[in-house]
Order: C-alpha cells, then structure tokens, then sequence
C-alpha cells in the first residue's frame, strides 16, 4: 500500500487506462467525494461494469490496466477483494438463499465484538429501515423492495468505505424503484459513501446532483 | 487442469495464495486420471510380451500374441466383443436420439425424465439380474402367459439367457446405457439452447421430429460424443453383465480374458496379458468402425437435409420412439421388482405369477454373511466418492480462482479411464500391486475406484459451479469473506444439492465395480456386488434376490440422502424445497 496526496475519504481512479486483450478499452480520470453520487452510462460493452470490476478487484482475466485506483488515499490494487472494504450491490440483491435475514446481515459484520453484540448491531440496522419483524425470515419470501433494502443494509454493516452500485434499480418495477433508489441514494449520503453508479436509465441519473460520466 | 488448462493472462488484481491445495488439485487429479492406467498398460504390456520375471518370462516375445489367436473360440469371442460394443452403442443412442426428438420439452420427456436418474442408479449387475429374471424361459414375462396363452406347465426348453449370439447381454447392456446417455443429452441440451433452434426450424415448416434431427441433433452429439465413446468402450469390454447375461461357450472376451487371469496354470497369466491388448485392439475397432458411421450419417444426413424435404407426418415414428423408451423404463422397473419379490419368494412353481407365500427367513439366514461385503461396498464408496468430491470441487475452485478455462484436452484426460478398457489396465495394475505386496486390501481397492468415479464426479459438479451466479461470490467477497471463506459459507452450501446428487452418482459407481473390485482387490475385499456376481453361476434366485436388492438399495440410499439432507441442514428454506 502506498499512501499518496489524494482528498482523504475519496475513490479516485487516476489515469486508469483499460484494456481487452491487449487492445485499449477505455480511459478514466475521476476522483468522486464522501458522499457524493457519481454516474457512469454508456452503451452495453463500453466497460461501465469493467470499472466497477477494476475497483472492487474482479478484473477479468483479459482484461489488465494502467494507473491507480486510490481508495482514502491508498492505492487498493494491491489488496485482495475482501480487504478493499468496497461495497457491492448487483442487479439483483443476491441475499444467500440458504441463510435468513439475520444471517446474511451478519455475514457483513466483521468478527470484531462478542455475538450478542453483533446481533444487536443487526437488530439496530433492521430496525433503522423498518424491517425489524424479518430478520428471522427466508429472503426467498421477501418482496423485490424488501430484498434490495436488506441487500443495502448488508453492504452498509460491512463499513464500506466506497459504494459502487452496477444496475441496482434496474430489476425493480418502476413504482418500486423510485422507492428503492431514494432509500439508497440516502442511506449513501447518510454514511458519506463516495458511490460510483452505473445504469443505462437516465432517470437514476438524474435524480442525483453528481457527476455523470458518459463512456 | 494443469497443462492441460489454458492460462489466458495472469490476473492483475486477485491475489491468491501460489502454493496453496486449490492449485496442486489439478496436477491430483490428472496424476490420479492417468498414472495408474499408464502403470496397468505397462504391466499388461510386459507379459504380453513375455516379460514376467517372477514367472519365468525373462526375455521379450511374440509368442503369447500367437497363442492367443490360436486359443478355440478366440475369434468368436472377438467378434462378439465388437458386435457388442458398437450393435449397444447403437441401439442406446438410437432410442435416446428418436426419444429425444418426438418428446423434447413434452409431458411424455417429464415424465420419463422422473425415472432416469433413479435407473442410473442402478448397479449393472442388478439389472442384469432383473432382466435374467424377466425374460428367462421360467422368468415372469412367460409365467404371465401360461399356460393360458402358451399351454406351457414347465419352463419352455429356450437358450434366452447367455443365448450364444449376445441378444440378452445386449439387452442388457442397452437398460442401463440408455439412462446414462439420456443424461447426458439432458446435461448437453441446456448448453445449446434447444427450443430456439426448434422454434426457427419449424417456423420454416419442418416436422418436429426432422426439426429436432436437422437442427438440434448435430449440435448436440457433438456434446456427448465423448460418453457415446465410453459406452462403446464399456460395452466392448464388459465382464459382469457378460458373466450374468453373456453366451458361456464362447463366452465374451473380456470374460474369457478373467478366466485366464484366474487361471490355475500360471503360464495363462501371459495368454491374459496378450488377449488384453487385444482386447484393447478391439475397443480401438469399435471406436473405428463408429467413426466410420459417423461419417457415413454425416454425409447420408447432410443430403437429407438439403432434400427441402419437410417429413410432417411422423406420427409413426413418434409412437416407435415411446414404446422403446417406455419398453426401457418398464423391463428395466419390472426387472427390479421381480428381483425383489424372488428375494422374499418362499415356494413359487412354474407357472404361477406370484409365489404361493413369501418369507423373510432367507434375509434372515443370509444378513450376517453380507454384511460385510456390505460395509465393505459402503466404505469403499464413500472413500472413493468423498475424495472424487473434494478433488472435484478443489478442481473447480482453481478454475475460478485463477480464471481459468477446461480445454478439450482435459476433456479427454477425465475420459480416459472411461474409453480405455478396465480388463487392459486393471490386470497390469494388479499384478504390479502384487508386486510391491499392496493387492487385497481395502485402499488400493478404494483408491482404483476413485479412478472411475472421479470423471462423473468433476462432470457433474462442473456444470452445477459454472452454472453458478458468481456474483454471489463477489458480493461475499466484497463483503469481506476471504476466498476460503466464500467457498465454504456461500458456494458449497448453496450447491449443496448439486453436490450431493454428485456424491450419491459416485456412491452408485463405486457400489456398482465389478472387476476393479475383484481383481485389485484379489478376492479378499469381497464387496456385495463381487458376491452377487459369483452367486450368478450358482442359479439360486433367492439368494441372488437378495444380494442384488442389497446392491440396489445401497445405491438408492446416496440419493435419498441427496434429496432429504439439504431439507433437514436447511429447514423453511424455499431454495432448497
């Protein structure tokens, strides 16, 4: 790790250079502040999910890279994906069908606190969303809203220090998705997340005051 | 899969630990793929040349290849492996392939679907038994038709069962080759999106059966060419189902082969070794003469394509292809209940159905005697089966892990114990065993039928973690699992399924080996299914009843666990309902 002068707290992608099969992909300069929501669009395989894959450490085999990809001023390249402290939310929320609620809102916790103190952080967390009477229930049983807010509070519990959101909206019914999509953007701003967002609907976009990046 | 295994380009972002379990588990698994079967070919190739110190074979000849052709009934026995292996083969696919295109996607598929992995399931030797006690001249299909319809009040004087020219061995063999190849078209089609191209076929007006062959068939059996070659290679080389069904004088080759092996005068040990690279010869035949049909229908069907010919009315040929796979499904359940009901059969004259009373008093007797064939057999598979599983999955992990990708190659590496006879190897490998003192106890055995359950076991389990959502991993991992971690708390649990319908595939193979078993094991591993194996010569239908229920019941067990054990580790959990 080498710590370098960035804003502290920030995601900073410095001259990141992406490339597939050798042949360059796309190029990045982009520093995105403690709670500030920043949006990346472009058309399908322009690489918006390749960036998220870069931050979070899943770069494809293919795929290599220039630059630095900076996280509260330390370059996180060199870390595996459970050491950068980035959090992830897909298109789906991808709850682990075999655990309950609780448990998979404990699966973000870390091991740090004896359990009883663990399981009232998770009793605080459900009760903050209002969620408190499903923490014993099978996510399966959820609703689409429910299961993407629980998703959420996962990540949030595992003290992410950036926010990086691939299509979370994409999959919910448009009544919904305004719903879900505030709750996220708050909850983000709430905790001072810089948050990376990728989507095609200009709607997500435009709801936020952020930067928008089109690729 | 180590070399085999194509690295595309080093992952610049994941790091994981160099020397750690997952990355020598492909280097396990070819070593383990291919050591012991280039060991057995080289300690068959020895005495077939001759060299065998300990038996006085010190310098290299072509003597005992020489003496083979000249033993009576040799070409026969030849013949008949060839026959076998190809007319099986045939036969099999032909029933599977017309199934497949009258009924893909239609109630009459779900419901034979319901039956096939159970049938897998069931040990080659069972069947066989099953189908003995069907169709032999005392057996239950002409006790349901006399003497009302055929005036018989004794067993009709018919050679059906071991009938010289291989009908009933072939029958035989197709009950349990075609469950295995609808599998395996089943696993195939999910990867060539089926319903698209029959939709697009029809659409340009072409019947549903010739849709399926023109368009789906091509595709497809490029998919399952490799187990279509493994049939042909069991098929060819079979020695339980041969000694239960198989003509005796000649009897097959691979049978002839044992009984050589077996032999009192010791000088036979060099006879066996040169028959078994014939035998070898044989398979490679069979491979042969189905490659040269390969392309015979390649080219007969690319004019029949081009022919604009619509074939719309294949009512007929639809209707052919229930009755063959209902005929199969049928004999093959009837099979299993006659076996059961002659286990419990106390007197039972020809031509009654039934039999007059049945009695628990042979269980009784025989119970103690089995047991430990049977814990034997339970050991073995679960030893062979748990370390298939962990290799397996080790395997697999390394492919994620490292981003990397099974070439053809590795393909046909897992294949390789399935497509080289057992009878070519095995006998090497036992007399090298004998050689460094490890023959006749329980992990050699165990360890030799690794070699045959771990193919089915990274097949299976491959395509259940490629079918996997990855981003469940990397949602753990973002969420702060370590690799190790995200493969224990999320991957296996969420395909526990997958893994236990895998395990319970591999307990069937391992409680199903015959001559790996016997020869590895020098007769002093008796497993239940050896046992049932030599009560074949005896005829005592009880008894064999009995012994080819157990072996039955041993093999369901793994799939019963399979299908409770996720619901009680997982209770209220709708994945796993």
């Amino acid at each position: 790790m080498t710590k370098t002068e960035v804003a502290p707290k920030s995601l900073c992608l410095n001259d990141i250079r992406i490339f597939r099969d050798g042949e360059l992909l796309l190029e990045l300069n982009v520093e995105v502040r403690p709670g500030e929501i920043t949006t990346i669009m472009g058309p399908s395989g322009s690489g918006k999910s390749t960036v998220l894959s870069l931050i979070s450490g899943f770069l494809p085999s293919n795929f290599s890279f220039e630059g630095q990809v900076m996280l509260d001023g330390v370059d996180i390249y060199q870390l595996p994906p459970s050491k950068r402290q980035i959090g992830l939310m897909f298109q789906d929320p991808l709850l682990f069908p075999h655990l309950n609620v609780e448990d998979n809102l404990m699966f973000g916790l870390t091991a740090e606190g004896s359990k009883a103190e663990r399981c009232e952080l998770v009793a605080k967390a459900l009760e903050a969303v209002n969620m408190a009477e499903l923490g014993a229930r099978d996510p399966m049983t959820l609703s689409g809203g429910q299961q993407s807010r629980i998703a959420l509070v996962r990540v949030l519990l595992s003290n992410p220090k950036a926010l990086l959101l691939d299509e979370p909206f994409s999959s919910l019914d448009s009544g919904l998705r305004n719903k879900v999509r505030n709750f996220v953007y708050q909850q983000a701003r709430a905790k001072q997340l810089p948050t990376l967002l990728v989507t095609h609907d200009q709607d997500d976009a435009a709801l936020i005051d952020g930067k928008i990046i089109k690729l | 899969m180590g070399q085999a295994l194509r690295t595309r380009q080093l992952m610049k972002t994941q790091k994981f630990g160099r020397g750690d379990i997952f990355a020598i588990a492909p280097a396990v698994m070819i070593f383990v793929l291919t050591v012991p079967l280039l060991a057995g070919l080289i300690g068959v190739l020895l005495p077939a040349f001759g060299y065998f110190p300990s038996l006085g074979g010190d310098h290299f000849t072509l003597q005992y290849f020489h003496d083979v052709l000249h033993v009576p009934g040799f070409w026969h026995s030849a013949k008949l492996s060839l026959w076998t292996g190809v007319a099986t083969t045939f036969v099999s696919l032909a029933i599977v392939i017309s199934f497949f295109a009258s009924f893909w996607g239609s109630r009459p598929f779900q419901r034979i679907v319901r039956f096939i992995s159970p049938l897998m399931s069931v040990p080659h030797a069972a069947a066989a038994f099953g189908l003995a006690f069907l169709i032999a001249p005392s057996g239950w299909i002409v006790r349901l038709v006399s003497p009302w319809a055929t005036g018989f009040h004794h067993p009709p004087d018919w050679l059906i069962v071991n009938d010289p020219t291989g009908k009933a061995l072939l029958f035989g063999l197709v009950l349990k080759e075609v469950p295995f190849l609808f599998l395996m078209g089943i696993s195939a089609s999910s990867q060539i999106n089926v319903e698209g191209r029959l939709k697009v076929a029809m659409s340009l007006g072409y019947g549903r059966v010739w849709a399926w062959i023109t368009s789906v068939f091509p595709a497809l059996y490029k998919q399952i060419r490799l187990p279509v070659f493994a049939v042909i290679a069991f098929s060819s080389s079979v020695v339980d189902v041969a000694l239960i069904l198989g003509p005796n004088h000649p009897a097959m080759l691979p049978v002839q082969l044992l009984r050589w092996m077996n032999d009192p005068m010791l000088e036979m040990r060099f006879i066996a070794a040169a028959g078994a690279i014939y035998q070898l010869g044989i398979t490679v035949l069979a491979l042969a003469t189905w490659w040269v049909g390969e392309l015979v229908v390649c080219y007969v069907g690319r004019r029949m394509m081009i022919s604009g010919e619509r074939h719309q009315n294949d009512q007929i040929f639809r209707n052919a292809a229930l009755i063959m796979m209902g005929g199969v499904v049928l004999v093959s359940l009837l099979g299993l209940i006659t076996l059961l009901i002659w286990s419990f059969a106390g007197f039972w004259r020809f031509p009654d159905v039934l039999p007059t009373s049945l009695s628990t008093m042979r269980w009784m007797r025989v119970s103690p005697d089995m047991l430990w064939p049977a814990l034997n057999s339970i050991n073995i598979a679960v030893v062979s089966t748990g370390l298939s599983i962990a290799l397996s999955i080790f395997c697999l992990e390394n492919e994620y892990r490292r981003d990397l990708t099974v070439t053809s190659a590795a393909i046909r590496i897992l294949y390789l114990p399935l497509i080289v006879p057992q009878i070519a190897f095995l006998f090497g490998l036992s007399v090298l065993l004998v050689r460094f003192g490890l023959d006749g106890s329980f992990w050699p055995v165990a360890l030799t039928h690794m070699i045959f359950v771990l193919p089915y076991m990274f097949l299976s389990l491959s395509a259940a973690f490629r079918q996997f959502d990855v981003r469940y991993l990397k949602a753990a991992a973002s969420l702060g699992a370590t690799p190790n971690e995200v493969l224990f708390k999320v991957r296996l649990p969420m395909l526990l399924k997958p893994v236990l319908f895998a395990a319970a595939l591999g307990v069937a193979i391992s409680i199903a080996q015959y001559l790996p078993t016997l020869l590895v094991g020098a007769g002093r591993v008796p497993t239940i299914t050896t046992d049932a194996i030599a009560l074949a010569a005896g005829g005592d239908r009880r008894l064999i009843g009995i012994y080819a229920t157990v072996q039955t019941l041993l093999s369901f067990i793994g799939f019963l666990a399979a299908v409770l054990l996720p619901k009680l580790l997982f209770p209220n959990k709708k994945y796993f309902g």
